[in-house]
């Protein structure tokens, strides 16, 4: 896939570029950061092996159509409500949270509701949550941050039902 | 109260020498305790429904998605030591600390809008962030920035999938959140964390 790619080529240039950086500083520098780099990496990756190797599970056992359903032709606010709720519910990557969001506009879900879904998926899928976040930043910053973005899907619907449909 | 500014102590170049503060590593939490569980009782109840056949499916295809993100974890957490070294820990907190206003929350969402790559390096960036002195509030704009409107998630997954008009429409939606999350982040923090210094600012 050839944005895979081109993601991978963005990603390893920035550690050169950065590594250069810090290598134009002294070796010491360079490889402490490396060391600690490296080390970062050992700690968290039996974290990440739990979180993608289990996922498939978890995936497998909440079916995308209860998702859905709660994002049906219901509209109003109660329709946002329940977009954001099935938004932090949604288990898996990014395929399964942006198709759920394409089957409910085609079976008639209101667009705003699709908005405060994708911006709720988002901002607090819990899946990602707790396996990305949580293992790289304090706890306390990733609880707060979720706190805090609460009420921003909820913005986005706003936003949307004022300048309408694209 | 005479003496200049306590809340910026000196800001001496040998600092860059002592070890970083704030990355600490805890080796296995609550939250991991609770993922093996959820993943336990999710594998029992596949195995029920589909038996070991279901098991072994999912197991084999999601060891071949893990494999294919470790080089990007690495990457990730590299990226993140590499920065927090290099970024000057006092410029960092004057961009990007509490006292930065706007300014700050502009510069993170900015940051986090064109940092490539997925969550393996905008977490671990972030958290290295946090380390040298940026404060919860551009710290919270660069991670909603970096889902919101980051452009790794939207060219890879959400335009094949959703299409391009909805993709653009609802990132011109998102646009202001950043900033709105930062500054609420900012405004609640201050509140929930009050510092003695905030006392001097109040008079």
């Amino acid at each position: 896939m050839s944005a895979a790619l081109l993601i991978d080529i963005l990603l390893w240039g920035s550690v050169l570029g950065v590594g250069l950086i810090a290598f134009r500083r002294g070796p010491t520098v360079f490889k402490a950061s490396l060391r600690e780099g490296a080390m970062d990496f050992i700690n968290i990756v039996p974290r990440i092996a739990l979180g993608v190797i289990g996922s498939g599970y978890i995936a497998a056992i909440i079916p995308q159509e209860v998702i859905t359903g709660w994002l049906g032709p219901d509209s109003g606010w109660l329709g946002v409500a329940s977009a954001v709720v099935a938004g932090a519910a949604t288990p898996g990557g990014p395929v399964i949270g942006f198709s759920i969001g394409t089957v409910a506009l085609k079976s008639g879900g209101g667009v705003p509701q699709v908005v405060a879904y994708v911006v709720a998926w988002a901002l607090f899928a819990f899946q990602r949550v707790i396996l990305w976040e949580i293992p790289f930043m304090p706890a306390r910053f990733v609880w707060f941050r979720c706190a805090v973005s609460v009420p921003f899907p909820f913005v986005a619907a706003a936003i949307a039902m004022v300048i309408g449909k694209p | 109260m005479s003496e200049p500014s306590p809340n910026n102590p000196a800001p001496a170049e040998d600092a860059e020498s002592e070890p970083r503060p704030g990355r600490v590593r805890k080796p296995i939490g609550w939250s991991t305790i609770i993922i093996a569980v959820l993943v336990a009782v999710s594998a029992v109840l596949v195995w029920r429904r589909d038996g070991t056949a279901g098991v072994l499916d999912i197991l084999t295809h999601d060891l071949s998605l893990f494999s294919g993100i470790l080089p990007r974890v690495l990457a990730g957490c590299l990226l993140g030591a590499l920065i927090s070294e290099i970024l000057p820990h006092e410029k960092v907190s004057r961009s990007l600390g509490p006292k930065s206003g706007l300014m700050g929350l502009l510069i993170g969402t900015a940051f986090g809008a064109i940092l490539p790559g997925g969550p393996f390096t905008a977490y671990p960036v972030a958290s290295a962030l946090l380390a040298v002195g940026a404060d919860f509030g551009a710290t919270i704009a660069m991670v909603v920035s970096w889902t919101l409107i980051g452009y790794g998630r939207a060219v890879a997954w959400e335009i094949p999938i959703m299409g391009t008009d909805f993709t653009l429409w609802r990132i011109l939606i998102s646009l202001p959140l950043p900033v709105l999350a930062g500054a609420l982040g900012r405004f609640v923090y201050v509140r929930l964390y009050p510092q003695p210094i905030a006392k001097d600012d109040e008079s």
